[in-house]
C-alpha cells in the first residue's frame, strides 16, 4: 500500500477532495474491515504514534470509534472532553490547541459545535488533524463510511440516486454527504420540509423536494438525518408527530424507493420521529449497524494515511510518499 | 498663528470649488482662499506649507465610529483613535453610545468631552442612546442629553426594535429637532446568523441573515417618519432591497437619509470564505449584486455619507470561531483610500465623493464643519490624489488591527491633517514635487 495519493495533510472536511482520494480511503478501509472481523484486531502500525480525541461536544459513537480505530492501529489514544459550557471563558480554543500540540501528539480528532473551529485549530498546530465533526459545516469521516456501506452493498457509488431525508439545514452529516456522493458521481436529493432545507441548496448540485413520495420515487439508498432538536431556534416544525407523518420514514413512504433501497442512519435514531423501528430494524434493508462497523475501519484508513504522510514530512523513515 | 499652505489643488464640496492654490489660516480659522495665496505674495512672517500640488480639501468627518473608551481600552481609546484617525485625514469623529457605561446619561457625554479636550487631536463627538441601557425600552433623555453635546441618539449596533418606542423617539425627537439613527436589521430575523444568508452560509454550515432583516425595517421605519414627521438615518445600508426603500423615502419628501461605509462597497460575502472573522461584520457583508447596489446608490445619492463604521477588536474577539467572533472592521485609516477607489473607478466626481465623508455629515448632524469657508475651523486634510500603495493594516496606529484589507493595492494618501490650524498628521516621508 506504499503506493497510495493521498495528498492531504489534514482531513477537515470532503470539499477540497478529489474522487482519488476519496477512492483511496476506502479501499484502503476495505483491508480494515476484514481485520475487524478477525480475533486478534490489533496491529503496530502506530506503534509510539499519539491520538488525541478532543471532543468540545458530547459524543459516544464517534469518540469510541476513533478510540477503537487508533488502539487496533497500536496508537496511544487520549480522550479529552472539554464541557461546552467552559468554552466562552478562560482559555481560548487556540490556547487549548497550543497546550495540546506542545504535547507532540500525532494526530488530533476534534469536534467542535461550532462550524470552522476544526479548521481554525489546524491551522495552529504542527500534526495531522481529523474534523470529527464542526458545527452545520462537515463531518467527513461519517461521509466516507456510509460511501464504503454503500460501496460494499451495491459495488460502486458513481449513478445511484441516493435521497437525504430529514434536517438538512442543521446538518454536517448530509453537507459531507453531498459533496462526497457529489465528487463520487451519485445524484443527490435531499427531502426536508422547507424550513429544514438551506439557503440556496440546489446551487449544492442537489435536487430539493418536499414530499417523501416524490423525493423517494426510485431511489438506491434513503438517507436518514437525526433531528437536531438542540440545534433548533424558532418554530422550525411544528410538533414531532407531524413530522412524523409528513417525513418519518416508514414502510409506506418506503413504497416509492426501489425495492432494495438500502436505508441508512448516522445515529443515534430518533425512532418514531425521523424512522419507525420497522423500518429501522428490518434486517433486509436496513444497514444501520453496517454503518456503525465501517466506521471504525474507515477512520483506521483516515489515521493511517494521515500518520503516513507525517512520516513522510519528517522523513522519518527515508519514503517519499506523501508530496505527491 | 499665522499659516499658509500653497500650490494646493484646492478642493471645497460645499462650495463646488476645485482650483489651484492657497489657503491662509488665522488663528485656528480659515482666513482667505483663492489662486492669490502664492508665496511670493504673504508677508514673511507668514509660515507655509509647499503642498506640491496634491489636494486640500476639508477634514474628513466621521459619523459612525466605536472609540471602546469608557469600558474596553484594550481595543481602543480616545486618545488611540484619535491618532489613527488623524493618520487617515479625519478632523471630526462621532462616536457610537455602545461603551460601557452606555453614554444614556449626562455625565457619560461629559466624560467623553473632558478625555477628548486631554487628547486635543482631533474633534470628538459622541451620539446619545436612544433608550436607557441600549435596552429598547424607555428613551432617555434626548433634550439634556443634546444640550450636553450629543449630536444625535442612536442604539448603536442595535435595533430599536419596538415600532412604539421608535414611533415615540421620532416624534419626541422633533422638539429638539433631534436625528435618530438606526441601525437597520430587524433583530428576529437577524438572531443567530452570522453572515449573508445564500449558497456560501450552507456551504460554510453557519446560520445567515437574510437581506429581508434589513428591508423590512427600514419599511416600518420609513412608514414611522411619514407617521411623525420626524428626522431619521439609516446605518450602513448593506443590500439593494434595503437601498429601494431609501430611495422611496427620499422620492416622498420624508426626512430620511442613509450612509454606508467601505466594507459594503469595496468588498463582498466572499470575504468570509475560510471562515474569516475579520470580515464578520453586523450587517453581513453581502452579495456581488448587492455590492453593485450600494454603488450605484452612491452614484445616485440615494447614500448620503460614506462613514468607516469603524468596530475595533482585540485578537481574542476575532481569532475564535466564526460563530463566536464579534463583528466590526477597524476602519478610520482606510476609509479615505478605499473611499478615492470610486473615484479612481469611474464611479463619482472627486467633489461629490468628498462631499458624502465631509459637508453632508456635517449638515446632517448640525456642525459648522467639513467646507473650506473663510471663517470656518482650519481642520484640513491634504492628499496625493494619485500615489499607488498597498494598505500595510498590521502596521497601522489604532490599537486593534482587525480589518481585511491588508495589502490592498490602493490609490491615494494622507501627507497631512489640520485641526483648528494645528498639524496633527504629517506623512513621514516628503511628497515628490
Amino acid at each position: 500500500m506504499d503506493d497510495i495519493l493521498f495528498p492531504h495533510q489534514h482531513i477537515l472536511g470532503i470539499e477540497g477532495m478529489g474522487p482519488d482520494a476519496i477512492t483511496a480511503i476506502l479501499d484502503l478501509s476495505e483491508s480494515y474491515v476484514a481485520l475487524n472481523r478477525q480475533r486478534d484486531k490489533k496491529r503496530g502500525d502506530l506503534r509510539g504514534r499519539t491520538v488525541i480525541n478532543v471532543f468540545f461536544e458530547s459524543s459516544t459513537r464517534t469518540r469510541t470509534s476513533f478510540e477503537l480505530a487508533g488502539k487496533r492501529l497500536g496508537a496511544d489514544v487520549i480522550n479529552i472532553a472539554v464541557e461546552a459550557s467552559a468554552i466562552n471563558k478562560g482559555e481560548t480554543l487556540l490556547d487549548t490547541a497550543m497546550t495540546l500540540n506542545a504535547m507532540h501528539p500525532d494526530v488530533l480528532v476534534v469536534r467542535h459545535p461550532f462550524s470552522g473551529a476544526v479548521q481554525l485549530i489546524s491551522e495552529k498546530v504542527e500534526c495531522a488533524v481529523i474534523n470529527a465533526g464542526d458545527g452545520w459545516h462537515e463531518h467527513p469521516t461519517q461521509a466516507l463510511l456510509d460511501a464504503l456501506t454503500i460501496r460494499r452493498r451495491l459495488g460502486r457509488l458513481a449513478g445511484l440516486d441516493v435521497a437525504i431525508c430529514g434536517d438538512v439545514a442543521h446538518s454536517r452529516v448530509a453537507r459531507s454527504n453531498i459533496l462526497l456522493l457529489h465528487t463520487m458521481g451519485a445524484f443527490v436529493r435531499v427531502v426536508a420540509p422547507p424550513t429544514l432545507v438551506p439557503a440556496d441548496a440546489d446551487r449544492l448540485g442537489v435536487d430539493v423536494y418536499h414530499d417523501m413520495a416524490e423525493g423517494l420515487k426510485d431511489v438506491d439508498i434513503v438517507m436518514m438525518l437525526r433531528i437536531q432538536t438542540e440545534r433548533m431556534r424558532g418554530s422550525l416544525i411544528p410538533s414531532q408527530r407531524e413530522y412524523f407523518r409528513y417525513y418519518g420514514l416508514d414502510a409506506e413512504k418506503l413504497k416509492a424507493a426501489k425495492p432494495d433501497a438500502l436505508i441508512m442512519h448516522p445515529g443515534p435514531m430518533n425512532r418514531g420521529i425521523e424512522i419507525d423501528s420497522d423500518v429501522a430494524d428490518d434486517i433486509n434493508r436496513s444497514v444501520i449497524p453496517e454503518q456503525v462497523e465501517m466506521g471504525v475501519a474507515v477512520r483506521m484508513a483516515c489515521l493511517d494515511l494521515l500518520t503516513r504522510n507525517v512520516i513522510a514530512n519528517y522523513g522519518e523513515d527515508g519514503t517519499d510518499g506523501g508530496d505527491a | 498663528m499665522r499659516r499658509a499652505f500653497v500650490n494646493a489643488r484646492l478642493l471645497d464640496p460645499a462650495s463646488g470649488l476645485d482650483q489651484t492654490g492657497g489657503l491662509l489660516v488665522l488663528g485656528e480659522k480659515i482666513a482667505d482662499i483663492g489662486p492669490h495665496i502664492r508665496p511670493d505674495q504673504l508677508s514673511p512672517d507668514i509660515e507655509w506649507v509647499d503642498c506640491h500640488g496634491h489636494c486640500l480639501a476639508p477634514g474628513l468627518v466621521d459619523m459612525r465610529t466605536q472609540f471602546r473608551e469608557p469600558g474596553e481600552e484594550h481595543k481602543e481609546t480616545i486618545d488611540s483613535i484619535s491618532r489613527a484617525a488623524a493618520t487617515g485625514g479625519i478632523t471630526a469623529l462621532v462616536g457610537l453610545p455602545n461603551t460601557r457605561p452606555v453614554i444614556d446619561d449626562v455625565a457619560v457625554v461629559e466624560f467623553v468631552a473632558r478625555r477628548a479636550r486631554e487628547v486635543k487631536l482631533v474633534k470628538v463627538f459622541v451620539y446619545g442612546a436612544v433608550t436607557r441601557g441600549l435596552e429598547g425600552k424607555n428613551l432617555t433623555e434626548l433634550g439634556l442629553l443634546r444640550e450636553a453635546g450629543a449630536l444625535a441618539f442612536t442604539d448603536g449596533l442595535k435595533a430599536v426594535r419596538d415600532a412604539q418606542v421608535m414611533r415615540n423617539a421620532l416624534s419626541y425627537a422633533k422638539a429638539f429637532d433631534a436625528l435618530i439613527i438606526q441601525h437597520p436589521e430587524d433583530p428576529d430575523l437577524a438572531e443567530g446568523g452570522h453572515m449573508n444568508e445564500g449558497e456560501l452560509a450552507t456551504r460554510l454550515g453557519l446560520a445567515g441573515i437574510p437581506a429581508a432583516a434589513e428591508s423590512i425595517l427600514l419599511e416600518r421605519d420609513r412608514r414611522l417618519v411619514a407617521l411623525t414627521g420626524g428626522r431619521y438615518h439609516a446605518a450602513h445600508v448593506s443590500s439593494g432591497e434595503g437601498l429601494e426603500i431609501v430611495r422611496r423615502a427620499k422620492s416622498q419628501g420624508l426626512r430620511f437619509t442613509a450612509d454606508t461605509a467601505p466594507p459594503y462597497f469595496a468588498l463582498n460575502e466572499l470575504e468570509v470564505e475560510d471562515y474569516r472573522t475579520f470580515a464578520k461584520v453586523s450587517p453581513p457583508l453581502r452579495s456581488e449584486q448587492d455590492r453593485m447596489a450600494v454603488v450605484q446608490a452612491l452614484k445616485d445619492g440615494t447614500i448620503d455619507v460614506i462613514a468607516s463604521d469603524h468596530a475595533p477588536h482585540d485578537q481574542e474577539s476575532k481569532r475564535i470561531p466564526f460563530a463566536q467572533a464579534e463583528p466590526g472592521i477597524a476602519g478610520v485609516e482606510t476609509l479615505l483610500p478605499l473611499a478615492l477607489e470610486l473615484y479612481h473607478d469611474g464611479v463619482l466626481p472627486l467633489l461629490d465623493l468628498l462631499a458624502k465623508m465631509t459637508v453632508a455629515p456635517a449638515r446632517l448632524l448640525g456642525l459648522e464643519l467639513g467646507t473650506l469657508g473663510i471663517g470656518r475651523p482650519a481642520d484640513l486634510v491634504l492628499f496625493d490624489l494619485d500615489r499607488p500603495w498597498r494598505l500595510n493594516v498590521k502596521g497601522g496606529i489604532g490599537k486593534s488591527k482587525n480589518a481585511p484589507y491588508d495589502g490592498r493595492p490602493v490609490q491615494g494618501q494622507v501627507r497631512m491633517t489640520v485641526v483648528d490650524g494645528r498639524i496633527v498628521y504629517q506623512a513621514a516621508e516628503k511628497p515628490e514635487g
